[in-house]
C-alpha cells in the first residue's frame, strides 16, 4: 500500500531524510520509532504530500505522490503532529468540513461523521468550539478527521502525544484494531506502544533507518536478551557471582540486588551458547550448591535498552556538536 | 500492487469530487470563519461608519449640490488601504500559525483550488461589506435624478479594486505566519500601488521624466484605473488591469505556499 524508494530530504545542507526505504501492506502496523528530529515527521509529511521530495519515490496504492497526489491522498488519513484543527469551528463542523473535502455528502457524510464520533468519544463535545477544548479532545478530534472516510492508509504523526494514560490506551487499542484492514504507519516515541499496537518496527536516527524489524525481532537485539536472572535466598552475594561466573556457557555476570536475605544475580551467556543452555547449567547449579531458588527467569530484551543502545552514540555526539 | 490500485480505484470512482465542490467547500468555512468570530462585525461597522463620515463630512456629499456618489467612491482607494489588508491577512498566516495548512493540503485538493477558495470567501465578504452601503443609493436617488449607470460601474470598479488589494494580502500573508507582518507588507504594496497614480506624485514625476514613463508608472496604479469606473466607463484595459493583479497575486500566493512547503 506505501512503498518508500530512497526518500531523501534536504533543508538547505542538512540531510533531514537520508535514504529511507520500506514498505508497510495492509494489515500491518509500522511503528515509527526514533529520538527527536530523526526525521520522523518529515517522512511522515513527505507520505501525506505535505512537503515534496527532494529525491527517491513514494508509491501510495499504486499512485505517485509526487506526480498524481489527489488520488493518492484520497486513500490516506492523516493526523499531523500536534494535532492541528480550526479553533473557531464546533467539533461537528469541523468534521464535516473535511468529511466535505473527502468527497462525502448528504446521508454518507452523516453517517460517517457519526461514525468517527463515536469511535473517538467525541459525543459530549459534538457542538463545542475547538477552541475550548482540552488538548485530549482536540487532539481526538484530529484524529476523528484522518478516519472520517474510512482510509485505506493512515500515517498518524505521535497520536498519543498529550492523551491521559485511558485515552493512550483506548488510542492504541483502536490502532490494533483498525490495523487488521488497513496500512497504518505512526510514530511515536514511547516505546511501549510498540509492543501494544505494532506489527513492525522501524528505529529510525539521524535520517537513516537504523533497525527494522517485528518487536519481538527489535528485542533480540538487545544485550539483555537471553540473559538469566536467578533470586536466591539466604546465599552470600560474593559467592553465588562467583560459581555463577565460573560456569563455562556464562561470559559475565553481575550481581544486581544484594539486600542480606535475597540476591538477585543476571548470567550472561557465551555467544556460542545454544538457547536453554545456560538456565538448565544455572539451574543444575543452584540444585548442586543448594541454593534456595526463588525465581529464574529467561530474558527477553527491552527495546528500550536496543533503542538507547543503537540510538545513544549519536544523541550524545549531537549534544557535544551543539555545545561546540 | 496493480491489484491493489484497481481495487482502490473503483472504490474512490463512487466518491465525487471535482474542483468546484472543493472551491465552494473551502469558500463556505472560510466565509463562516469571518462571521464566527468578531472580525466580521468589527469589520462591517467600522467600514460603514468611516464611508458615511468621509461621504458626508470630508467628502461634501451635501455641498456639492450634484446628484452623484463622486463623494463616496473617491475615498475607497484609502479605505481600502487599510481595511482590505486587515481581512486579508489571516488568509494563509493563520493556516501557518495553526498548521491547519498541513490538514488542508494533505486533503484531495490541489493548492490552487484552496487559494481560490479562500480568496473567493472573502472577496465575498468584501462584497456584502459594500453592498451593505446601499442606502447610500437609496439617498441620492431620492435627493436627486443620478446616473445610475455610473453608480454601477462604480460598485463594479471598488469591488474589482478590492479584489486587487485582497489578492496582495493573499500574497503577502502567504510569505509570513505573523499576521501583523503580513498586513504591514500589503498595506505598504497597495499604497504604492496608489500613490504611483496619485495626481500629486505623477505631477512631481512629470517634471523631470519623460512623458511615457510617468504613462507606465501611473499604469500601474488603482487610482487611474478606478477612476473610468467611477464615470461610468467600463474600459476592458482596465478590467483585464485588475483582473491580471489579481491573478498574479494569487499565482505568487502559489508559488510562495510551494516554495515554504519545499523547504
Amino acid at each position: 500500500m506505501i512503498k518508500v524508494e530512497n526518500l531523501v530530504k534536504a533543508f538547505g545542507p542538512k540531510l533531514a531524510v537520508n535514504g529511507v526505504s520500506f514498505t508497510v501492506e495492509r494489515g500491518e502496523v509500522l511503528g515509527f520509532l526514533g529520538p527527536n528530529g530523526a526525521g520522523k515527521s518529515t517522512t511522515m509529511r513527505m507520505i501525506t504530500g505535505f512537503i515534496p521530495p527532494t529525491g527517491g519515490r513514494i508509491t501510495v496504492g499504486g499512485y505517485d505522490m509526487v506526480e498524481n497526489p489527489i488520488p493518492a491522498k484520497r486513500l490516506i488519513g492523516y493526523l499531523p503532529e500536534n494535532a492541528p484543527a480550526y479553533t473557531d469551528m464546533t467539533v461537528e463542523g469541523f468534521l464535516g468540513f473535511a468529511a466535505e473535502l473527502r468527497g462525502l455528502r448528504g446521508e454518507a457524510k452523516k453517517r460517517a461523521i457519526g461514525r468517527a464520533v463515536e469511535m473517538c468519544f467525541l459525543e459530549n463535545v459534538l457542538y463545542q468550539s475547538v477552541d475550548t477544548l482540552s488538548k485530549g479532545y482536540r487532539h481526538r478530534t484530529c484524529f476523528a478527521q484522518s478516519i472520517i472516510h474510512d482510509p485505506d492508509i493512515l500515517v498518524l504523526d505521535e497520536p498519543t502525544d498529550g492523551l491521559d494514560p485511558n485515552q493512550k490506551h483506548e488510542v492504541r487499542t483502536l490502532i490494533r484494531r483498525m490495523g487488521e484492514k488497513k496500512a497504518i504507519v505512526f510514530s511515536t516515541h514511547i516505546l511501549e506502544e510498540v509492543d501494544a499496537a505494532c506489527t513492525r518496527a522501524i528505529i529510525i536516527d539521524r535520517g537513516q533507518i537504523v533497525a527494522n524489524g517485528t518487536p519481538t525481532e527489535l528485542r533480540q537485539r538487545s544485550e539483555l536478551a537471553g540473559a538469566v536472572t536467578l533470586r536466591i535466598a539466604d546465599a552470600d552475594a560474593g559467592t553465588v557471582g562467583q560459581k555463577v561466573r565460573d560456569l563455562p556457557v556464562v561470559r559475565r555476570s553481575e550481581v544486581l540486588d544484594n539486600n542480606g536475605a535475597v540476591v538477585r544475580v543476571r548470567a550472561f551467556p557465551q555467544p556460542t551458547v545454544k538457547n536453554g543452555d545456560l538456565e538448565r547449567s544455572l539451574y543444575e547449579l543452584a540444585v548442586r550448591e543448594k541454593w534456595r531458588l526463588l525465581e529464574l527467569k529467561v530474558e527477553e530484551g527491552r527495546l528500550d535498552e536496543v533503542f538507547r543502545s543503537i540510538t545513544m552514540p549519536d544523541t550524545k555526539r549531537r549534544v557535544e556538536e551543539g555545545t561546540k | 500492487m496493480s491489484a491493489d490500485s484497481q481495487v482502490m480505484s473503483s472504490a474512490v470512482a463512487g466518491v465525487h469530487t471535482n474542483a468546484l465542490h472543493n472551491i465552494v467547500t473551502i469558500a463556505k468555512r472560510e466565509l463562516a470563519a469571518y462571521f464566527a468570530s468578531p472580525v466580521a462585525y468589527v469589520f462591517i461597522v467600522i467600514f460603514l461608519l468611516l464611508v458615511g463620515f468621509f461621504t458626508f463630512m470630508v467628502g461634501g456629499f451635501f455641498e456639492r449640490g450634484e446628484a452623484s456618489l463622486a463623494s463616496f467612491f473617491m475615498w475607497h482607494p484609502w479605505l481600502y488601504l487599510f481595511l482590505v489588508p486587515a481581512v486579508g491577512m489571516r488568509l494563509w498566516s493563520e493556516e501557518r500559525r495553526l498548521g491547519t495548512m498541513e490538514l488542508l493540503l494533505t486533503m484531495p485538493v490541489s493548492t490552487w483550488q484552496a487559494i481560490v477558495g479562500k480568496f473567493a470567501a472573502s472577496w465575498l465578504f468584501l462584497a456584502i461589506a459594500l453592498g451593505l452601503t446601499f442606502p447610500m443609493v437609496i439617498t441620492v436617488s431620492y435627493l436627486g435624478d443620478p446616473d445610475l449607470g455610473a453608480i454601477f460601474t462604480g460598485y463594479l470598479g471598488s469591488l474589482l479594486m478590492a479584489g486587487a488589494y485582497l489578492a496582495i494580502g493573499c500574497m503577502t500573508s502567504a510569505m509570513t505566519r505573523n499576521q501583523v507582518v503580513s498586513f504591514i507588507i500589503s498595506v505598504v504594496v497597495c499604497l504604492l500601488l496608489i500613490l504611483c497614480g496619485w495626481p500629486p506624485v505623477t505631477n512631481m514625476l512629470v517634471k523631470w521624466a519623460s512623458p511615457w514613463l510617468v504613462d507606465i508608472v501611473s499604469g500601474f496604479s488603482v487610482m487611474t484605473h478606478f477612476e473610468s469606473f467611477q464615470r461610468g466607463v467600463v474600459d476592458s484595459r482596465d478590467l483585464y488591469y485588475f483582473l491580471a493583479v489579481i491573478g498574479f497575486s494569487l499565482f505568487t500566493t502559489g508559488v510562495i505556499i510551494r516554495s515554504h512547503r519545499a523547504g
